[in-house]
């Protein structure tokens, strides 16, 4: 465990020394503000679209910040040749990525706080209500999520050569579960055999991303708390899908020449 | 004295993806030993197999064949490497560290206890004579002192073998006379350096011993005065026994 704190270490020190989430949180909190300075067509609900907006933001942040930062974790250790020294040491291949994958989701952790503690101070500027449980389930659920999505673009980084290329795979493709994922079984019980069976395949194999995504609903529209069983529930169905990507992603790297 | 790096007979091959394209055999049937306290040349010219032998020993790179050991361990176990310090040619270390940052962090993965880790930083920001530079980003480094903080990085853990991969290779004369007399310091402090170069004329003045490999084989090994012969020089030497034919005028 100590090889994988001492590398988490590491990627966390990066977050808070470049300039990604600065630049992302300060133009968050600008449209946020911006748009809860201006009262458009009167209407008296209007909160409830800037709390959707400002999670909108929230969900593009926290992607852009989750994706960019793991897709170029190995291989800017590649490309710098840092990779050398520190697999000279007795570090295993496994703590490694364990540590880059443990680094990235605190990193994502932190980014959620700064982001969730902004809306609540802008939500309750205009509500004048804490709904602190709300928050939390919605901000877990969103982290959880997030580690399941810094496992899928650390094993890209280790297929895919380019971290651009890694990056604009994995926005594609969790873009797609979130925006249709959740409909890809409706869409095959219109579809003949064999692309029925196909598309059951593809909606019980992706992770379904789209839970905690449409947990925004539960803080813009006011609705209560949802049960505890099933966030564990989900905890379990999310992590399952985390150590499954990060198994492969040990795999992979095991067989990958390190120059 | 006891031998601290053995190869035996170690073969390395690289398959070709390509269509139609020869495996490539890196090293064929490499016997190296180097013994506790010696400063070891690994010569050759470029191709020669040299990093791919290092890469070997640090379990980089499996064997096709053949076997690898660093104090009689394995080198595929990384227990292997507890007592190892190496130093990759040109590496660019993370930038938005200090040099502090990162010995220490090389530190805990060694799981060296703080105080320790402490003096031991100390110590080697004085010898590798970044003291009045271990606050300052490594971004903001000359190339020199780069070469240097990785030096200090192979040391973290007070090594008995460095593994050095042409560690003056880029750096000016007085970088390199630095890391020359880093070398020295550490072979008055008994340690076993084991290191490869183009610079012969460096190789002469601060090696025990030296092997000459070519085409992945070991063409020469012992003594500079032994290779040297009644040749002028290393480089003459070195030059005879790769088989060097010098262009001569029509």
């Amino acid at each position: 465990m100590r090889n994988i704190f001492a590398v988490a270490g590491i990627v966390i020190k990066e977050l808070y020394r470049r300039k990604d989430f600065y630049v992302l949180f300060i133009l968050t909190v600008l449209v946020c503000l911006i748009m809860a300075s201006v009262n458009i067509f009167n209407d008296k609900q209007i909160v409830r679209y800037l709390k959707e907006l400002c999670l909108l933001l929230i969900w593009i942040s926290s992607l852009v910040i989750a994706i960019t930062t793991t897709a170029r974790q190995i291989p800017a250790e590649r490309e710098q040749r840092t990779l050398l020294p520190l697999l000279a040491k007795p570090i295993t291949r496994t703590q490694l990525i364990f540590g880059k994958f443990l680094g990235c989701w605190l990193v994502c952790g932190l980014v959620l706080i700064c982001f969730y503690v902004f809306f609540g101070a802008l939500a309750a500027s205009r509500d004048h209500t804490w709904p602190l449980l709300n928050y939390f389930q919605a901000a877990f659920l969103h982290w959880i999520m997030l580690g399941v999505v810094v496992a899928l673009a650390l094993l890209g980084s280790l297929v895919f050569a380019a971290p651009s290329s890694n990056s604009t795979i994995c926005f594609v493709i969790v873009a797609t579960i979130l925006t249709v994922g959740r409909y890809l079984d409706a869409v095959a019980l219109a579809q003949p055999e064999p692309f029925r069976s196909m598309l059951y395949v593809v909606y019980f194999a992706i992770p379904h991303l789209e839970i905690p995504f449409e947990m925004r609903n539960l803080i813009v529209h006011d609705w209560p708390l949802i049960g505890w069983n099933f966030i564990g529930l989900y905890l379990l169905y999310a992590l399952a899908y985390t150590a499954a990507f990060l198994v492969a992603a040990c795999l992979v790297f095991r067989r990958k020449p390190v120059n | 004295m006891p031998v601290i790096l053995k190869t035996e007979k170690l073969r390395v091959e690289f398959r070709s993806h390509e269509f139609r394209q020869a495996t490539k055999i890196a090293l064929a049937g490499l016997d190296l030993e180097v013994s506790a306290g010696e400063v070891f040349g690994f010569l050759g010219p470029n191709g020669a197999g040299k990093t791919t032998t290092m890469n070997v020993l640090l379990g980089f790179v499996p064997p096709t064949s053949g076997a690898a050991y660093l104090f009689g361990i394995d080198v595929r176990q990384p227990i292997a490497r507890q007592r190892i310090g190496y130093l990759p040619e040109m590496t660019y270390y993370y930038k938005f560290l200090t040099a502090e940052e990162l010995l220490r962090f090389y530190a805990k993965i060694f799981g060296l206890p703080r105080g320790e880790t402490d003096k031991r930083i100390d110590q080697l920001l004085k010898l590798v004579e970044l003291e009045h530079a271990r606050k300052r980003p490594i971004k903001s480094y000359s190339k020199g002192m780069q070469q240097r903080v990785g030096l200090a990085q192979a040391l973290i853990n007070n090594p008995d073998l460095l593994i050095l991969d042409e560690p003056t290779s880029g750096l000016d004369p007085l970088g390199r006379m630095k890391v020359r007399e880093i070398i020295q310091r550490l072979k008055q402090e008994g340690k076993t350096v084991f290191f490869s170069s183009h610079e012969l004329g460096e190789v002469e003045t601060i090696c025990d011993r030296v092997a000459i490999i070519h085409q992945g084989e070991l063409k020469a090994i012992g003594r500079v005065n032994e290779i040297t012969g009644q040749r002028a020089s290393l480089e003459k030497a070195f030059l005879d026994i790769i088989g060097f034919q010098p262009i001569t005028a029509p």
